[in-house]
C-alpha cells in the first residue's frame, strides 16, 4: 500500500527543492577564496604610474578591496555607497581598475568622484583570475592578517554595507 | 637566358598555393588547451565550455592556461588552479565528493533499485497467480461449461 | 483593436475551459449524459477561440503594431515576414500562446478520433485536457500576457534574437510542442481511467496511438532542435545536455518507456498500474521541462527571460495538476487488478526491463539536471554538472537497453527460453562482435567505445534482419510477397524505428571517434587540407542584408583535384541588437560533413578559419527520423483505421478486447 504513495513523496520533495530554488541565483559564484589569505600583488598606480601599490603594505590593518572599471554599468551604481562611506571614514577602500584604460579611468573618477585613497591597476586582468573576479564589480573585505573574510559580488548597496560589512569590519578591527 | 633559368625556377612557387598555417603558435598546446578547456566552464556565460566561448575573462583564463601549459603545469595542477579561485562550479565534470556521491552513484543505485523491484514484484505476481488452484469442484464445472461450449459453436 | 479582440478570446476560452474542465468529469461520475456532451462542443470552441488569438497575435507581428510589448520587444521594422511571424512563439508569452494554441488541436483531434470511446471515458480525458488549457489560460492572463499594450508605442521594436532568425525557428518549437503537449493526451487517458475505475488491456490499446504521434512528433522536434544548434552555434557542436536540452529528453525517454509498456497493457494486460504512472510522469516531465525553461533556477543558453514569479506560477500549477494526480493514483492505482502472468524470462519481462534502463537514465538525467540546485538550495556550495558527467552515466546506462531491444522482440509472450534464445542469435553476436571490433582498424582508429558503439548499432541490425527472417519464414506455400503482406504495419514500425536508432548510434559513434577539426590562418589563396579534402581560401567580400552587415568569404572544396563544392561562411553583424554571430557553411553529405566557420578577420584580407570534416554525423538526425517515421507506420496499423473508420461505438468497451488478431 505505501509504495503507492512513493511517487507523490518524490515529487513533493522534488518540488520543495524547486521552489527554494527560485531564491536562489543560479549564476552567482561564491567565491572559494574567503577565509583564506589573499593573494599577494604589487602593481603599478593608476594617478602616480611610477608608484607602486603592493598589498602587504596593507598588513595590520582592515581594508576593502574594490574591483571596477569605467566601462562597467553597475560601478556607477554602487559609487555613491562607496563615496558615502569613503566619507565616513570607517575602513579605507582601495581601488583596483580592471581590465581598464587610463585615460577612460581618470576621467571617470573626475566625473564621479574618487573614494580610494590608492587605486591599482591590473590591465591585464591577471590580478582578477587570482582573486577568482568574474565580473565587476566586486569588493573583497581583507582583515589584518591578509585574510579575505568577505566577497560582495555585484554593486554594493546601503543595506548590505550596514548590514554585513561595517559589522564585520568593526569585528575584525577589534580583534 | 639567365632570366629564362630564373623563370623556369619560380614556376614550381607560382603553380603550388600555399598551406595555410595552424592558427595557434603553438598546435601541440593547443590541442592540450582544447582538451581542458572542453571540460572548463566559462563563468559569465549562459553555459558555455571555456573552449568556445567569446567572452573576455574565457579568452582571459585561456590564456593563462595556455601559459600555465607553457610552464608544463601538469592537467591536475592547471585544474587545482582554477579551482582555487573560482571553487567547483567552473569543473563541468563534478569532482567526486562526499557531496556529490549521490550524484555520482545516483544512477547505478537508480539502476539497481528498479532491477531488484523488478524481479521482486515479477516474483510477487507469480505467488500470487499460482496460489490460484483451482478446487475439484471447479474444475468439474469448467469441464462441464467447456463442453456446452462446444455443442453450441 | 486587433489585440484587444485576441486578448478577450483568451478571457473566453477561459471560461470555455473552466465548464470542460468541471461540468463533463462530473457528468461522467453521476453518469448525466447531457453534462457529459459539453465535453465536445466546449473543446471544439476553444480551439477557434484560442485559434482566434493566435491569429490575432500573428497579424500584430505583421503589421508591424509596436504598441503591442510583446511584438514590440522580439520585433523590427526591418525583420522579413516570415521571421515576424516565427517571432510569435519567440519568447515566453507568445510561445505560451503557442502551447495553450497546440493543445486546443489535441483537443479537437481527441473529439474527432475518439467515437469509438465509452463516453464517460472521453469526458474525462476532454475534462483533464481542458484542467490543463485552464491552467494555461490563467498563466497568460495573469503574468504573461502576449496582447499587453506598449503605451506610448515604441518607435521600432528590439529584434528577434539574431540566433532565432533561422528557419529552425521557424519549425523546432511547433514540433517540440506537438510532443509536448501530446503527452497531456495520454496523461489523461490515465487521469480517465484512474478516475473511471476502469483501466484495462482496451484503455491501453486506446491510449497508444495518441502516446505514439506525440513521441514522434517529440522525436522530430528533439532533432530539429539538435541539428539547429549545429549549423547555428557555429562550433560543430549538437548536443551538450543544456538543462533546456535535458527538459526535452526526459519526456523523450519517459514516453519511449510509455509506448513499450502500452505495448505490455495492451497485448497482455499487464503492469497497467505501471503505465499509468508512466503516463503521469511524462506528462509531469513536460510540465517540468516548461517551469525549468521559464523559471530562471538554471542557467542555460536556451532559456527564456526568466521570472521567478513567473516560475512561481508554473511550479504552483504543476505542484497541483501532479500531485493531485499522484494522490488519485495513490488512492486508485490499488484497487486495480492484476494482469496475466509471465515469467522472469519472457518478453513481457524484457520489456519491462527495457523500462527499468529507460527510467534509470531518465532518473540519470534528472539527477544531473537538478543536481546543482540540490547541493545550493541545501547550502553546499556551488558545482556545474556537464556532459563529462552525463556522457559518463548515460552509456552504461543505454548500453543493456540496446541489448535488450535484440532479444526483446525474439522472445515469445510470457514465457520464453533463455538458451533458445541464445541458439537464435549466436549467430547475430559473433557476426556483430567480430565486425566490431575489426572495423574500427580497417577505418584507422580503434578505441573501446568506437567499437562499442559498432557493436551496439551491428547488434540491433543482426538481430532485425534474424526476426524477419523468422517471421518470413513458413511452410504453408505462401510466396515470400504474400508473407510480406502479411506483416502487419505496425511491426514494420517497430523495425523501423529500431532501425533508427542504430542508425543513430552509427552517427554519434563515427563523429565522436573520427571528427577532426582545424584552427588556420588563412590568407587569400592558401589551402588547408582536412579529411582528404582540400579547402581553397578565394577571399572575403562585405553584404548587406535584411537587417545585418556580413563578411562573406569563399572557399574552394577540392579532393584529389577533383572540385567538390564551394562554400560561403558568413560573419554576420545584426545591427539592431549589435550582435555578431557566424553562419557556418556545411556541406552535407550522407557520409560525412565539411563544416567551415569564419573566426576573426586579420590583416590584409586573411581571416582565422575553423575547418571540420565530420564523418557519418548526419546519421545521427536522419536516425531520430526514421525512428519517428517507425512511429507513423505502427499508428497507420490496419487496426486503427478500421477503428477510425467505425461509427459510434454500440458495444460496449469490454467486448471489443477480445477477438482482434495481433501480431
Amino acid at each position: 500500500m505505501k509504495r503507492f504513495l512513493l511517487p507523490l513523496a518524490i515529487f513533493v520533495v522534488m518540488v520543495g527543492f524547486l521552489a527554494v530554488g527560485l531564491t536562489l541565483d543560479p549564476r552567482k559564484v561564491p567565491s572559494p577564496l574567503v577565509g583564506k589569505s589573499a593573494p599577494d600583488f604589487s602593481l603599478p598606480q593608476l594617478h602616480d604610474q611610477e608608484k607602486v601599490f603592493s598589498s602587504n603594505e596593507l598588513r595590520g590593518k582592515v581594508w576593502l578591496l574594490n574591483f571596477w572599471a569605467s566601462w562597467c554599468g553597475g560601478c556607477k551604481d554602487e559609487h555613491p555607497v562607496l563615496m558615502q562611506l569613503a566619507q565616513s571614514g570607517e575602513v579605507p577602500i582601495y581601488g583596483m581598475d580592471y581590465k581598464d584604460r587610463r585615460e577612460e579611468a581618470l576621467t571617470w573618477l573626475r566625473r564621479w568622484g574618487n573614494p580610494y585613497p590608492v587605486i591599482a591597476v591590473d590591465e591585464s586582468g591577471r590580478v582578477g583570475i587570482n582573486y577568482g573576479v568574474y565580473g565587476v564589480p566586486e569588493t573583497y573585505m581583507i582583515d589584518k592578517a591578509g585574510v579575505i573574510r568577505y566577497k560582495q559580488i555585484g554593486p554594493l548597496d546601503e543595506d548590505t554595507v550596514k548590514g554585513k560589512i561595517l559589522p564585520l569590519v568593526r569585528e575584525f578591527q577589534n580583534k | 637566358m639567365r632570366w629564362l633559368l630564373v623563370m623556369i625556377l619560380l614556376v614550381p612557387c607560382l603553380a603550388e598555393a600555399k598551406e595555410a598555417r595552424p592558427l595557434a603558435d603553438n598546435p601541440q598546446a593547443e590541442a592540450r588547451l582544447k582538451r581542458l578547456a572542453v571540460e572548463l566552464r566559462c563563468l559569465v556565460c549562459q553555459n558555455q565550455t571555456l573552449a568556445d566561448s567569446n567572452a573576455p575573462l574565457a579568452e582571459d583564463l585561456r590564456r593563462e592556461v595556455r601559459a600555465m601549459i607553457a610552464q608544463d603545469m601538469s592537467d591536475k595542477d592547471i585544474i587545482d588552479f582554477l579551482v582555487a579561485r573560482y571553487g567547483d562550479f567552473v569543473l563541468y565534470r563534478p569532482p567526486l565528493k562526499a557531496t556529490t556521491a549521490l550524484l555520482w552513484l545516483g544512477p547505478f543505485l537508480l539502476l539497481i533499485a528498479g532491477a531488484t523491484t523488478l524481479v521482486r514484484a515479477l516474483r510477487r505476481r507469480q505467488k500470487k497467480l499460482a496460489d490460484v488452484a483451482l478446487s475439484e469442484e471447479e474444475r468439474h464445472r469448467v469441464a462441464q461449461l467447456l463442453s456446452e461450449g462446444a455443442k453450441h459453436s | 483593436m486587433i489585440p484587444e479582440i485576441g486578448h478577450f478570446a483568451l478571457i473566453l476560452a477561459l471560461c470555455v475551459a473552466v465548464v470542460q474542465g468541471s461540468l463533463p468529469i462530473y457528468g461522467a461520475a453521476v453518469g448525466s449524459s447531457t453534462l457529459m456532451s459539453v465535453a465536445k462542443p466546449a473543446a471544439r470552441g476553444q480551439f477557434i477561440l484560442v485559434l482566434l488569438a493566435f491569429c490575432c497575435l500573428g497579424y500584430a507581428f505583421a503589421a508591424k503594431d509596436f504598441s503591442v510589448l510583446y511584438v514590440a520587444a522580439t520585433s523590427n521594422s526591418q525583420l522579413p515576414l516570415h521571421y515576424r511571424l516565427a517571432a510569435i512563439w519567440g519568447a515566453h508569452e507568445g510561445s505560451l500562446l503557442l502551447w495553450t494554441f497546440i493543445l486546443t488541436i489535441w483537443m479537437v483531434a481527441v473529439t474527432f478520433f475518439s467515437t469509438h470511446l465509452p463516453e464517460a471515458m472521453r469526458a474525462r480525458i476532454l475534462g483533464v485536457m481542458g484542467l490543463v488549457s485552464l491552467g494555461f489560460l490563467l498563466f497568460m492572463l495573469t503574468v504573461s500576457n502576449p496582447f499587453e499594450r506598449l503605451i506610448p508605442a515604441a518607435v521600432d521594436g528590439r529584434d528577434l534574437n539574431p540566433l532565432l532568425q533561422d528557419p529552425g525557428m521557424v519549425i523546432h518549437p511547433p514540433m517540440l510542442y506537438m510532443g509536448y503537449v501530446g503527452f497531456s493526451v495520454a496523461f489523461a487517458f490515465a487521469i480517465a481511467a484512474l478516475l473511471g475505475g476502469t483501466l484495462d488491456a482496451a484503455w491501453a490499446r486506446w491510449s497508444r496511438p495518441w502516446t505514439t504521434v506525440a513521441w514522434c512528433f517529440l522525436t522530430v522536434g528533439i532533432a530539429l532542435g539538435s541539428g539547429w544548434a549545429y549549423y547555428e552555434l557555429g562550433w560543430g557542436g549538437w548536443w551538450f545536455w543544456d538543462p533546456v536540452e535535458n527538459a526535452s529528453f526526459m519526456p523523450w525517454l519517459a514516453g519511449t518507456a510509455l509506448i513499450h509498456s502500452l505495448a505490455v497493457t495492451d497485448k497482455r494486460g499487464g503492469f497497467k498500474v505501471w503505465t499509468v504512472l508512466l503516463a503521469i510522469m511524462a506528462f509531469a516531465l513536460s510540465l517540468m521541462g516548461t517551469f525549468l525553461v521559464r523559471s530562471g533556477v538554471l542557467t542555460s543558453v536556451h532559456a527564456f527571460a526568466t521570472d521567478p514569479k513567473r516560475g512561481l506560477f508554473i511550479l504552483a500549477f504543476l505542484a497541483v495538476v501532479i500531485g493531485g494526480s499522484l494522490i488519485l493514483y495513490a488512492w486508485r492505482a490499488p484497487r486495480v487488478g492484476l494482469g496475466g502472468g509471465f515469467a522472469l524470462v519472457s518478453r513481457e519481462a524484457m520489456l519491462l526491463g527495457n523500462n527499468v534502463l529507460l527510467v534509470a537514465a531518465l532518473g540519470a538525467v534528472l539527477l544531473g539536471t537538478l543536481y546543482p540546485l540540490f547541493l545550493d538550495a541545501l547550502g553546499l556550495g556551488k558545482i556545474s554538472v556537464g556532459p563529462p558527467y552525463f556522457d559518463t552515466v548515460f552509456v552504461p546506462l543505454m548500453t543493456p537497453a540496446v541489448f535488450l531491444m535484440g532479444i526483446g522482440p525474439l522472445a515469445q509472450w510470457k514465457k520464453a527460453s533463455l538458451p533458445g534464445l541464445a541458439m537464435r542469435l549466436r549467430w547475430a553476436f559473433a557476426v556483430s562482435v567480430a565486425t566490431a571490433l575489426a572495423l574500427p582498424f580497417v577505418l584507422g582508429k580503434w578505441t573501446p567505445l568506437i567499437s562499442l558503439g559498432l557493436l551496439l548499432a551491428l547488434w540491433i541490425v543482426t538481430t532485425t534482419a534474424i526476426h524477419l527472417r523468422e517471421r518470413l519464414a513458413h511452410d504453408d506455400g505462401s510466396s515470400l510477397w504474400d508473407r510480406l503482406a502479411a506483416v502487419p504495419r505496425s511491426y514494420w514500425g517497430m523495425l523501423l524505428a529500431h532501425c533508427g536508432i542504430a542508425l543513430f548510434i552509427v552517427g554519434v559513434t563515427m563523429v565522436k571517434g573520427f571528427e577532426v577539426e582545424k584552427d588556420v590562418r588563412m590568407n587569400v589563396g592558401e589551402t588547408a587540407t582536412i579529411g582528404g579534402y582540400t579547402f581553397r581560401f578565394d577571399g572575403s567580400q562585405e553584404l548587406k542584408g535584411p537587417n545585418y552587415m556580413a563578411a562573406r568569404g569563399t572557399f574552394r572544396v577540392s579532393q584529389d583535384g577533383r572540385d567538390v563544392t564551394v562554400m560561403y561562411p558568413e560573419k554576420r553583424l545584426y545591427t539592431v541588437q549589435n550582435q555578431t554571430l557566424t553562419e557556418a557553411a556545411i556541406d552535407s553529405g550522407l557520409l560525412r560533413d565539411l563544416y567551415v566557420s569564419l573566426g576573426e578577420p586579420l590583416e590584409d584580407g586573411a581571416w582565422s578559419v575553423r575547418l571540420y570534416h565530420k564523418p557519418f554525423i548526419d546519421w545521427i538526425w536522419g536516425g531520430c527520423l526514421i525512428m519517428a517515421l517507425g512511429g507513423v507506420l505502427a499508428i497507420s496499423d490496419r487496426r486503427y483505421r478500421l477503428a477510425w473508420r467505425r461509427e459510434e461505438a454500440d458495444v460496449p468497451a469490454a467486448t471489443q478486447t477480445a477477438g482482434q488478431k495481433i501480431s
